[in-house]
């Protein structure tokens, strides 16, 4: 009973920070698909660039992959930017967004993947810091320092994402043209300005969410494909547009999967994150905190 | 046949916080041309698209031709003879005039006809809609070489095609000069002496003066005025909502 | 072209075409085929709901499966001929696609776009834990040497690649004619805008539904008579997301609009394909696959047949 017990509050507490880091990675799709309405589905592409960016920084120049992510970021912004105004004038200028905008990213996935595996291989890397190992102990609560790390930073990156999004004008403005484009027209700010913008940002917590990653596993390219659905499921779940929606949404698949997972087992743990996605689909589609 | 063809009753839509109709309602005669009007962002859209089941009224009814229409899909509205116009032409872009016209004979006139609709005469009868918006010239063009005008007529006679029993047209005449305003009322003027009750949701107050038997005045989702129309046009509230904006 | 001498012209050739690989009689030539013509299938049932619709699916490969693993079901429970068992892998997977449209076709259609990827990897999920049919380990399909069809004596592959031969005839025929036919039109409708599609009468979901299971039922069938061409199955090598992009790219390149674009697109990348994989590495070749779709839908949205309807209609007009 007792042993039992001390599995089940481990799996949860794991779940949680889990959860955590599933909020950063899907952070990017909330901005871009939530409020852009984008379905940029080469994001968790993006995310294992990200990885393997903190893991050349760090084996290269002996940064933190952390840390090194943060300088990658604006690299990640601009890309994101560049691909964005790609999409923004071969499809939705022309309206063509719906098939050719899916195709264009879903293509973009697989460059991305097989750009990767062509430099790095298909082998797993790995990183090295300080905090990938000890773990914290807390009674009977483990608490692994290379899953509790990422978690903070997510949490200070959603802190960050939301400081942004109520206090500066561009974030504000994001806000408006998730929701009305015409009326940021009359207020003298350049819609597509301000997407692209936006599309950059979540490109380059792209970035960080996948040194994050590389922190919590060791990596190899086609793993973007575990977090395709994941990452629609959560944002979905969670609500469009609502950022806070996300993180709930996040750390609540990441308790189930945890739960499932050491329970029945791994294997069934991706069903999870998907069985959610079509459950909330047919039965509500806005999600939990959604518009 | 009963003689109210349409009984909107106690209709009321909001999207959000945001309540677009409070409790409107609204009868409509058989054979009557009714004309709606209110400043932008009255709900005179919304409230087309409550009636035509573009959208889901969360309150109220909507009755036509005796016949509840909730929960009915707007495809199945159109089948019963309750057809709209968009206010913005929504015209199939890959297909001809001729094909954007033929849509509607195909699902709606015909669709449980195979031989009618395999007959020859249904090119004629596009050829016949067409001519009658002054569009057979362009019957094989795609609507991307329309203007924006002509892209109202399209949209107009893919709505008359569906053979209506009532017909909703939404802003159809705006941007027209005089004589195509001219031109189109005297189209609706003829589709309704063959029978078809006609709503006339305009702007353009002397195409709807002319027109009307009777106004409906939509502000702020409620319905302010509802009669004859030189005593709305009088009713202090309406020059109010219209003057005050 | 009436639908009747269409049908008969793809039949003749695609009768010389087997009599013309009975001839040079290789292995290799019949493997080869099957991959393209397997691809072909694929491509024209995506582009029947993708194309025509608008309506973009990311899980061919669930679907693909599923009539992979009917076969495997059936070979380990009750072993049927595989004409058979291309039927039952076209039920299973309509009725799959059926069922999930329904969940997911009443929204919008990048939603339904997200909840086809997340319908391969639920199924994917339950393969791999269903052990009677191999779990992850795989399951074996023994392949016998030789068929007896009316007293001859066929060599099993050129008998497959046969059958994926007449699935591509019915494939093709079937995809042109839904696109002449009031269903084609109302397709249209749909994907060029569904609200007026709506207003004018046609009953939309019905028709994305029928869309859904007619393009499920066309994939379960091509993957049918997979485990038999390949003879061990795997989770994932049968899930994999290539085939999701192959179906994808195949029509976005060919064309989108007509039958004919997925035929274009699927000899022209599946050969392209056969050639890299064999002489440089499957990885390149994923990587030129999704260069030249990235390429197409910005530089050539309607695929290479709407380039060569354009220039022919820049040649007609003097």
């Amino acid at each position: 009973m007792d042993i039992s017990l001390d599995i089940f509050v481990n799996a949860i507490v794991a779940g949680l920070l889990l959860g955590g880091f599933y909020a950063a990675v899907t952070a990017g799709i909330s901005i871009s698909f939530g409020m852009l309405d984008i379905v940029n589905i080469a994001h968790p592409a993006f995310v294992i660039l990200g990885s393997y960016t903190a893991y050349s920084v760090s084996v290269n120049l002996g940064v933190d992959p952390i840390l090194g992510s943060l300088l990658v970021a604006p690299l990640f912004y601009f890309l994101g930017k560049l691909v964005y105004q790609i999409y923004y004038l071969s499809f939705e200028k022309r309206g063509q967004e719906s098939l050719r905008g899916l195709a264009f990213f879903f293509g973009l996935l697989f460059v991305t993947e097989v750009t990767l595996i062509l430099i790095f291989g298909v082998d797993y890397r790995y990183v090295e810091a300080s905090y990938i190992g000890p773990s914290l102990h807390i009674g009977s609560i483990d608490l692994p320092l290379r899953m509790l790390v990422p978690c903070l930073v997510a949490l200070a990156v959603f802190a960050a994402i939301d400081i942004f999004v109520s206090r500066t004008f561009t974030g504000r403005a994001v806000m408006a043209v998730s929701q009305d484009q015409l009326a940021l027209k009359l207020m003298a700010a350049d819609p597509i300005r301000i997407k692209r913008i936006a599309f950059g940002i979540s490109v380059a917590t792209a970035a960080i969410a996948g040194a994050l990653l590389i922190v919590i596993q060791p990596v190899e390219p086609s793993v973007d494909r575990e977090y395709i659905g994941r990452v629609f499921a959560i944002c979905v779940l969670g609500g469009l547009g609502s950022m806070a929606g996300t993180l709930i949404a996040a750390v609540l698949l990441g308790v189930v999967e945890s739960l499932t997972s050491t329970f029945y087992g791994p294997s069934w743990a991706p069903a999870v994150s998907f069985g959610f996605l079509l459950l909330t689909l047919a039965v509500r589609p806005a999600g939990l905190l959604g518009r | 046949m009963t003689a109210t063809i349409l009984e909107v009753k106690d209709l009321g839509k909001r999207f959000g916080g945001f309540v677009a109709l409070d409790g409107v309602s609204l009868d409509v005669a058989r054979g009557e041309r009714l004309g709606l009007i209110g400043p932008n962002g009255s709900g005179k859209s919304t409230l087309v698209n409550c009636i035509c089941g573009t959208l889901r009224n969360e309150k109220g009814s909507v009755h036509f031709d005796g016949e509840r229409m909730d929960g009915l899909k707007a495809h199945a509205r159109t089948h019963r003879g309750l057809v709209r116009s968009f206010q913005l032409p929504r015209p199939f872009h890959s297909m001809t005039l001729a094909d954007n016209i033929r849509i509607p004979l195909l699902y709606t006139v015909h669709r449980e006809d195979a031989a009618a609709r395999a007959h020859s005469s249904l090119r004629d009868r596009c050829h016949d809609l067409l001519e009658m918006v002054g569009l057979a010239n362009k019957a094989k063009r795609l609507p991307r070489d329309l203007t924006q005008v002509e892209m109202r007529k399209l949209e107009l006679a893919r709505a008359v095609a569906a053979e209506p029993k009532l017909l909703l047209a939404d802003e159809a005449m705006a941007g027209l000069s005089h004589s195509e305003v001219d031109d189109i009322l005297e189209l609706l003027f003829r589709l309704n002496e063959r029978g078809i009750t006609i709503i006339l949701i305009e702007h353009i107050m002397s195409a709807v003066m002319r027109f009307s038997m009777r106004l409906a005045v939509l502000v702020s989702g409620k319905k302010i005025a509802d009669g004859k129309v030189d005593e709305v046009v009088q009713n202090p509230e309406v020059v109010r909502a219209y003057l005050g904006e | 072209m009436n639908t009747t001498a269409f049908s008969i012209i793809v039949v003749v050739i695609a009768v010389a075409l087997m009599a013309a690989a009975h001839s040079v009689n290789a292995d290799y030539l019949y493997f080869a085929s099957y991959t393209i013509l397997q691809f072909m299938v694929l491509a024209t049932a995506w582009n029947i709901l993708g194309g025509y619709c608008g309506y973009v699916n990311f899980g061919s490969a669930a679907f693909f499966a599923l009539g992979a693993y009917s076969t495997v079901f059936m070979y380990k429970a009750f072993p049927l001929p595989v004409p058979f068992l291309i039927l039952i892998g076209g039920v299973v997977a309509g009725i799959v696609g059926l069922g999930m449209g329904y969940l997911t076709l009443r929204l919008r259609g990048s939603f339904f776009a997200i909840a086809t990827l997340a319908l391969a990897v639920v199924l994917q999920t339950l393969v791999v834990n269903w052990d009677f049919v191999g779990g992850s380990r795989g399951a074996y399909i023994i392949r016998p040497e030789n068929i007896d069809i009316a007293g001859f004596e066929i060599n099993y592959i050129e008998y497959l690649f046969g059958l994926m031969m007449a699935l591509g005839a019915i494939a093709l025929i079937g995809a042109r004619t839904i696109e002449r036919s009031r269903l084609g039109f109302g397709f249209a409708t749909i994907r060029d805008d569904e609200m007026a599609a709506e207003a004018c009468g046609v009953p939309t979901l019905r028709l994305k539904l029928i869309a859904t299971t007619i393009s499920g039922a066309l994939m379960g069938m091509a993957g049918a008579p997979f485990p038999y061409y390949i003879g061990y199955l795997q989770p994932s090598s049968a899930f994999g997301l290539e085939y999701a992009l192959n179906s994808i790219a195949m029509p976005m390149i060919g064309g989108t609009t007509s039958w004919a674009g997925p035929l274009v697109g699927a000899l022209l990348l599946g050969t392209a394909q056969q050639y890299v994989t064999v002489t440089m590495s499957s990885a390149l070749n994923l990587l030129i696959v999704g260069l030249m779709l990235i390429g197409f839908v910005i530089l050539a949205p309607n695929g290479l047949i709407g380039v060569v309807r354009d220039r022919l209609l820049s040649w007609k007009r003097p």
